[in-house]
């Protein structure tokens, strides 16, 4: 039994909740402080050290001590598998598993059946998004048509459709001049187009991290040099065209450093990474375990301290869970068959809440890599915890030990690398728009 | 009892003691197989699955004659001709499976680590007939007796392995075994196909230059080079690989006379192995055959003893 309630954002009611003593991090707004915060009806009413309400009538006081309230989490790389896959995941459970991690907009990719590269696929999410949802979803167009790699979709009809940026996400644009004509093109629209970097002849039929681990273990091995080559190709087109790129799911070093040159030139390059590139490595593979088969691998120790390093000094601008639904029937097989790709709605905040503890970075910074940047690279209106501001926030509470246990998920995937391990971190409540979209514990109780 | 575990997955998690006493142990079985009556009752009424998701001839007939020898009951599933093929998952066929009570799985399978994933599912002994390019533990404890027979020890024996390491589980199972035992083992062959990552796994040597170890090496291990490799990109030719890494007498003249020459078969003859290397005196490679027989009846012995009365 879930302890924690959900409810869709067409359904949901509008908070009316004052909160006392609830420190506040917001970096938009300067905000790192204990606060009271006042939300009537969906929108933030009053923030200060102290509000004092003579006659609380139908507003709900919440003790806030040792609990925090952050700007919702906004998510730019999920896969919500609908339409098409909706065996794995769909945009209702897609979006009630973001909630319950405290993601209140995802960015959903574009290589569903069908491919989203028109408008009617577009338009076909966002109406099932109004519907079912309970966060925001922003749709990603394909590059091309189809992923195949070949002919540019029509950007100016997707965007008017409702597309936020384009990716070919699964697959690179195999071509450099079709990548470097989508560039050019894309550039009249200020969207990011989203790159996976991968050189499909160097990975092919590998299954994880090519190293002493996919030697010893007799796998076959991805290289390093599979991402980084095209990491390099993609900074070389868009400082050549001008054009803003966001490298997708960053793994290895030198990717990290090849982003980082790029930005001290002034390339309009920003970057992601996802929480299992700076937690995890190629070892836990020796189980031969698929559930840690994704895409890019899980890479060694010296990568994963190099992804840390520029979280810490901005190299990579964004933490994105990259969530990767399947089903038993793609996973529970040969490892070398099974599907690439993990769960991480519902575990993203937690994992990355230890980058806090360890001291790489403040609670501020941890909210501009998961709320403020990818907001800003999307180019969504973002004004924080602010006064008459519609009110998009969650209350976390950073002590919270729990163990993950993915058949209380949301989401109908339950393919999570850190099921059974202890985390510490959990989201409380959810407020999407300004309604009430998700509680965990006493909190599901203002979920009506 | 010396060997306690459930099953022989590989030989990287075993003792120094767990292998010689699976050496001995073959050693005096083996005499069961020169007798008129090759039969012993010690695996009577036992059950032994065969679950060979790749092809094999050779070492599914070792694995199955050693088991009747031992008065074992043997059955075969081979993937072309079971309900496999209509897309039944590996673990719905081992839950079939085991539904039926056996004592013992042999399974092969072309992905690695299958064997050790059933291993965990199935309360039955699960032995490891080859997994992807992982481990082949019967094959590596085989080519062990062989040479023990021949050499005494492995102290300071100089092993060289050529050909394609990275995609073979008889050398890392050989590896293992020949390590812990106290051999120097060197491996050789093009650089696309030797990576150099395995010196950081086990104490081992890479050297790309046959010429420059074969004179020193007591015993060659060859292995079989696929043909595929060529089209994989891995090689420009099949006929450079034999100019460069076949064994032939010619290159033998600056080896060592009591040099073993091992192979695990089967043989391309003319591109790894010269023919006449192959059936020529320094040549032990039929006697590994025999010694299957042995080490696959001390494997099934060894596990099986676990539940005897």
């Amino acid at each position: 039994m879930k302890n924690s309630r959900v409810r869709r954002l067409k359904d949901a009611h509008p908070a009316t909740v004052l909160f006392k003593g609830v420190r506040v991090v917001d970096p938009a707004n300067n905000l790192d402080q204990k606060m009271d915060v006042l939300v009537e009806d969906g929108v933030f009413k009053e923030i200060s050290p102290r509000i004092d309400i003579p006659d609380p009538c139908n507003l709900k006081v919440i003790k806030a001590d040792g609990l925090w309230l952050l700007p919702g989490l906004v998510d730019m790389h999920v896969h919500l598998r609908e339409p098409g896959e909706e065996y794995k995941e769909t945009i209702e459970t897609g979006t009630q598993a973001a909630v319950a991690g405290g993601i209140v907009a995802v960015a959903s990719m574009p290589n569903t059946k069908p491919v989203n590269d028109n408008p009617a696929v577009t338009k076909y999410i966002l109406d099932r998004a109004k519907e079912i949802g309970s966060c925001t979803v922003l749709p990603v167009a394909a590059i091309t048509v189809g992923l195949a790699g070949e002919t540019m979709t029509e950007m100016a009809a997707l965007i008017e459709a409702g597309a936020v940026a384009f990716s070919d996400d699964g697959k690179s644009v195999r071509s450099s001049q079709v990548m470097r004509r989508a560039l050019e093109y894309a550039s009249i629209f200020d969207v990011p187009v989203i790159c996976h970097c991968e050189d499909p002849d160097l990975s092919r039929n590998g299954v994880m991290n090519e190293g002493v681990m996919s030697v010893k273990l007799g796998i076959r091995g991805i290289p390093r040099i599979a991402e980084e080559i095209v990491v390099a190709r993609d900074i070389i087109l868009a400082e050549y065209t001008g054009a803003r790129i966001h490298i997708a799911h960053v793994s290895t070093e030198k990717s990290v450093s090849l982003i980082r040159e790029a930005k001290k030139r002034g390339v309009k390059v920003t970057a992601e990474t996802a929480p299992h590139y700076f937690s995890l490595t190629e070892e836990i593979l020796e189980t031969y375990d698929s559930r840690f088969k994704v895409n890019p691998p899980l890479r060694t120790q010296s990568d994963v301290e190099a992804i840390i390093q520029g979280l810490a000094d901005g190299t990579i601008d964004v933490i994105a869970t990259d969530h990767a639904p399947h089903s038993p029937i793609e996973k529970d097989i040969e490892i070398d068959f099974a599907a690439f790709g993990m769960v991480g709605l519902e575990t993203s905040l937690a994992v990355s809440l230890g980058l806090v503890r360890s001291g790489v970075l403040t609670p501020a910074e941890l909210v501009k890599k998961m709320s403020q940047n990818p907001a800003d690279i999307l180019g969504i209106p973002y004004r924080g915890i602010c006064k008459e501001e519609e009110a998009s926030f969650i209350v976390v509470d950073p002590n919270a030990e729990w163990i993950v246990d993915s058949t209380e998920f949301y989401s109908k995937g339950v393919n999570c690398p850190f099921e059974g391990k202890k985390l510490v971190g959990r989201v409380e409540l959810t407020v999407c728009r300004g309604k009430i979209v998700f509680g965990r514990g006493e909190y599901q109780w203002l979920v009506e | 009892m010396i060997y306690a575990r459930k099953d022989i997955l590989g030989i990287e998690e075993l003792t120094k003691e767990e292998i010689e006493h699976i050496l001995d142990l073959a050693s005096s079985l083996k005499e069961i197989n020169e007798r008129s009556i090759k039969k012993v009752p010690t695996l009577r009424g036992k059950t032994v699955i065969h679950l060979f998701y790749e092809p094999s001839t050779r070492t599914k007939m070792s694995f199955d004659i050693a088991a009747k020898r031992l008065s074992a009951d043997t059955y075969s599933i081979s993937v072309s001709t079971s309900s496999v093929v209509k897309g039944e998952t590996f673990l719905d066929t081992v839950k079939n499976l085991e539904a039926m009570k056996p004592d013992i799985f042999v399974i092969r399978h072309s992905v690695s680590g299958v064997p050790h994933r059933i291993a965990r599912y199935t309360k039955a002994s699960v032995i490891n007939a080859g997994d992807g390019s992982h481990e082949h533990p019967t094959q590596a404890l085989l080519d062990m007796l062989t040479i023990r027979e021949h050499k005494g020890t492995f102290d300071g024996l100089h092993v060289l392995i050529v050909g394609d390491i990275l995609h073979s589980r008889v050398a890392r199972s050989n590896i293992w075994g020949l390590s812990k035992l106290g051999a120097h083992v060197t491996l050789c062959g093009p650089p696309t196909l030797v990576p150099k990552e395995l010196e950081s796994i086990a104490n081992v040597k890479v050297l790309y230059n046959l010429m420059e170890i074969l004179p020193d090496a007591d015993v060659l291990m060859v292995l079989r080079l696929q043909r595929e490799r060529q089209k994989q990109s891995f090689l420009p030719s099949l006929r450079e690989y034999s100019v460069l890494y076949g064994i032939t007498n010619e290159k033998l003249k600056k080896a060592k006379p009591d040099l073993l020459i091992m192979h695990p078969g089967p043989i391309n003859r003319g591109i790894e192995l010269a023919p006449d290397v192959a059936d020529g005196p320094r040549s032990v490679i039929l006697e590994q055959v025999t010694n299957g027989v042995a080490v696959r009846m001390a494997v099934l012995y060894v596990l099986a003893q676990r539940n005897l009365p």
